[in-house]
């Protein structure tokens, strides 16, 4: 019955609502005054444009091979003393440590102010990068970080940043995704030519682009496709809430690959066919989110990532989800601490609120389920660490994190009541973040 | 180094366990759920053998001796996986077999737990290697245990216990019964002290066998305790009347629940695995690399049951680790009570459901396990037992702010 009213609507009707929804949504983006870009637009749409805005992408740098190894450098397996245990190693201790000061002293108080401005301020980025978040997934031969066990590092440190704000840790460990992925998947020569740019001061913005803008998305049915023409690929597609799009360097694209099928390509930012696009979003408004278009982007044999194997392809996918489980993980644990106290303090009826069960058992819930978020995390990553399957249990963390952590987002609004639907308090900016990450697919790598 | 899997060590005992289940629970599994209140013989041969896992200490076995506090001097910072860790994994194994005859195992009962945990060297040599129920609950005192009615009295060299017990499981087959009375009513929960009373006391009457929802296998005995008396060294623990006493006694739980969780978790895993292979035969497979939206509902269901098992699974195992390396769990014991046993009752549920006839109908245990599943949401502290507990410790709240 309701299907047939659109179509009813006949097909100008609906176009002119297309442009009319863009033209009120542009005209009021202050991002557009910020750019000075205002004139530039209304020139466009004058034109009769239907599309977004769109920037190009960033001219970047050169990336050349430093010195080449013989064959791709590996993360070494995990040599685990084969008992159970829920206690990080001495140096996954150091970094979740190095990881949780910086998140309490820089990240949570610059959170709101990165939340409204949709942007995290450089110098947090830098400390991050000096943190060493770029080069986890670097491997030591070429001057990295990556050691044994680093996908549960990379874990710890996730819900760490998170614990300070999930919209900031996925700007800042966003450009790390693109160099685990080569550090993992690499050729030699892709290690050779983009790892060491990863291991200095200057890492440069980077994104892997899986996630794509429709609904139902399954990033092993892509959109974005990738044909053989001459020696090279030519890819089209559109990419989907990519961290800091218009800075990246260095993108690392999914596409469905003519006769490979869904694969990695090395498309950097100076590649003719690619252009930005905002992309604002419920959550994780601090990483500056926007949209990579593909427009007969045209990339060398040697761009598809590795060996363009699929196992490779949907271990990337699996890993990703670990990450982001990880920041629902420390974005819940944030909810649990900002509630306990809230609701202690809080009087109602002549009592602290925290009093009353029906209150008292919304953070006993909100305790349970983190802890379960949390271990089915570390479960996954630590197999990944020890060359174990994973795909079940990064399924199950990312079930859990985005139906539990969802919850979790929900009930810290609500038990702060009419004070937790006002950006007064942070829990609302958990509540969009919460549910940004449980959606999230691709963009961070364990 | 974080590692959640089961350690090597013990898959010898996992897949003894597993053999049990397989080749003595659940071939009578469905004979004494119809068979209500008659013992099965066929576990007197099992309860010998799961004795002899018991023996050697550190694959701690099955059952419930294997929970005292390991005090053993070795490094702190050293990782422990002991007596507490493998006997949770005995018992989601056997209870993946049938929780009910987990429940009637001799000599595995939850007053043999007591007594490990709590007993005096003394008692331990006069009550080990016997048949032990736990009798707390009254008519009128459930989960507050504090307030219970049942009275001990000393006369001379022995106590006099007066009272109504019931919800006794094995309290009909059982060797010994561990009885809660208090010593004095008006000094509260200081006052409660449990004691050990021979099956054959007198005293002690069997008003009647309760029928049941579930876990039939398993005998729950209604008794009447009438000038019972025991030798005043019957008395579990410090006779003194003081509060830290009642912390004891209640301590004997945070080493018990975990046990329960696994109940719940084993009895999941076997409703989760038929579910799949049902689900299967339907030509739907669960596949994890695809998103669950994209997937048949049955599989996106069925991924979601998973995942509340996976994390019940865990939790589980953490309360039993931390015990093994003697952190304080009592907020992570009532975490995986809480969330083993409503998952347990939602999972087994949930798989009824998607099972339609097949998973009602009696062909199937599917329907058996939903039953069983609910008494684990109850015993050993209900839901909301467990989520007072874990709100009090997270707020830092008494029990008298936190009611």
């Amino acid at each position: 019955m309701t299907t047939t009213i659109d179509t009813d609507r006949g097909v100008a009707e609906r176009s002119m609502g297309f442009g009319l929804r863009a033209l009120n949504w542009l005209a009021g983006s202050d991002l557009l005054d910020r750019i000075r870009m205002r004139k530039g637009l209304e020139r466009a749409l004058f034109q009769g444009t239907k599309q977004g805005f769109r920037t190009a992408t960033v001219a970047g740098r050169t990336f050349k091979a430093a010195q080449q190894l013989g064959k791709p450098a590996r993360q070494p397996r995990a040599r685990s003393k084969g008992l159970f245990d829920i206690t990080p190693d001495d140096e996954q201790a150091m970094f979740q440590e190095a990881g949780r000061a910086f998140a309490e002293e820089k990240v949570r108080p610059a959170a709101k102010e990165a939340d409204d401005a949709r942007a995290t301020p450089p110098e947090i980025l830098t400390q991050a990068t000096e943190l060493g978040v770029a080069m986890l997934g670097v491997p030591a031969e070429l001057g990295g970080a990556m050691e044994e066990g680093a996908a549960t590092t990379a874990v710890l440190i996730g819900e760490a940043l998170a614990h300070g704000d999930m919209g900031i840790a996925y700007a800042a460990l966003a450009p790390g995704a693109v160099a685990t992925a080569i550090g993992l998947w690499g050729s030699a020569a892709q290690e050779a030519t983009y790892l060491p740019a990863f291991t200095g001061e200057d890492a440069p913005a980077a994104a892997l682009a899986i996630l794509e803008p429709r609904p139902l998305f399954d990033p092993l049915k892509l959109a974005t496709k990738a044909r053989r023409e001459g020696g090279d690929w030519v890819l089209d597609g559109t990419k989907s809430l990519i961290a800091r799009a218009g800075e990246c360097e260095l993108f690392l694209v999914a596409a469905d690959a003519d006769g490979v099928g869904p694969a990695l390509f090395v498309v950097e930012s100076g590649t003719k066919g690619l252009a930005i696009e905002d992309e604002p979003a419920m959550g994780l408004r601090p990483a500056s989110t926007g949209r990579l278009i593909l427009e007969g982007a045209r990339v060398p044999a040697t761009g598809i990532l590795g060996e363009g194997a699929r196992a490779d392809y949907v271990e990337c996918v699996n890993r990703a989800r670990i990450a982001w489980a990880s920041l629902s993980v420390g974005t819940a644990q944030a909810v649990l601490d900002y509630v306990i106290p809230y609701v202690n303090e809080r009087q109602a009826f002549g009592e602290p609120i925290s009093n009353r069960q029906g209150v008292a058992f919304a953070v006993a819930d909100i305790g349970i389920e983190s802890s379960g978020m949390r271990l089915a995390t570390y479960r996954a990553a630590a197999r990944a660490d020890q060359g174990a399957d994973f795909a079940r249990e990064a399924a199950i963390a990312r079930r859990l994190c985005a139906q539990k952590g969802m919850k979790i987002g929900s009930e810290g609004v609500q038990l702060l009541g009419g004070h937790g639907f006002v950006k007064e308090h942070p829990v609302e900016r958990w509540y969009r973040d919460l549910r940004s990450g449980g959606a999230m697919e691709g963009a961070l790598l364990v | 180094m974080i590692n959640l899997e089961i350690p090597k060590k013990y898959k010898p005992l996992v897949n003894q366990a597993n053999q049990v289940a397989t080749e003595v629970f659940r071939p009578i599994s469905r004979k004494y759920d119809e068979a209500e209140h008659a013992y099965p013989k066929e576990l007197d041969l099992l309860a010998s053998l799961i004795d002899g896992m018991n023996e050697g200490s550190d694959l701690g076995g099955a059952g419930a001796t294997g929970v005292r506090r390991s005090s053993n001097g070795s490094d702190p910072a050293q990782n422990r996986n002991g007596s507490n860790l493998s006997t949770v994994l005995g018992v989601i194994e056997l209870c993946w077999g049938d929780v009910g005859l987990l429940l009637s195992m001799p000599r595995q009962g939850l007053g043999n737990s007591a007594i490990a945990s709590v007993a005096t060297e003394e008692q331990l040599e006069r009550y080990g290697g016997r048949w032990a129920a736990m009798a707390i609950t009254e008519p009128e005192a459930g989960s507050d245990s504090a307030a219970i009615r049942t009275t001990a009295e000393l006369d001379g060299d022995e106590y006099v216990l007066n009272g109504e017990k019931i919800f006794v499981t094995s309290g009909d087959r059982a060797d010994l019964i561990v009885v809660w009375a208090t010593l004095d009513r008006s000094k509260g929960r200081a006052a409660i002290k449990s004691f050990i009373v021979e099956r054959d006391n007198p005293g002690l009457k069997l008003d009647r066998l309760e029928h049941k929802l579930g876990i039939r296998a398993s005998d729950t005995a209604n008794f009447t305790l009438q000038d019972c008396r025991v030798p005043k060294d019957a008395l579990l623990g410090d006779p003194e009347v003081k509060e830290k006493g009642f912390a004891g006694v209640m301590e004997t739980f945070d080493n018990t629940r975990p046990l329960v969780a696994a109940m719940g978790v084993g009895v999941m895993r076997a409703a989760l695995e038929e579910t799949r292979a049902q689900l299967a035969s339907a030509g739907v497979e669960i596949d994890y690399d695809t998103p669950v939206l994209s997937q048949p509902a049955a599989a996106a269901r069925f991924l979601e049951m998973e995942s509340d098992y996976e994390a019940a699974w865990l939790l589980t195992l953490q309360a039993a680790w931390m015990a093994d390396n003697s952190k304080p769990n009592s907020l992570q014991a009532s975490m995986a009570k809480a969330k083993a046993g409503r998952t347990c009752v939602e999972v087994t549920l949930g798989c009824v459901e998607l099972c339609g006839a097949v998973g009602l109908g009696e062909s199937e245990l599917l329907e058996k396990w939903a039953r069983d599943a609910k008494i684990l949401d109850i015993f050993e502290g209900t839901q909301q037992i467990q989520l007072l507990i874990v709100a009090r410790q997270l707020l830092g709240k008494t029990s008298s702010e936190l009611r």
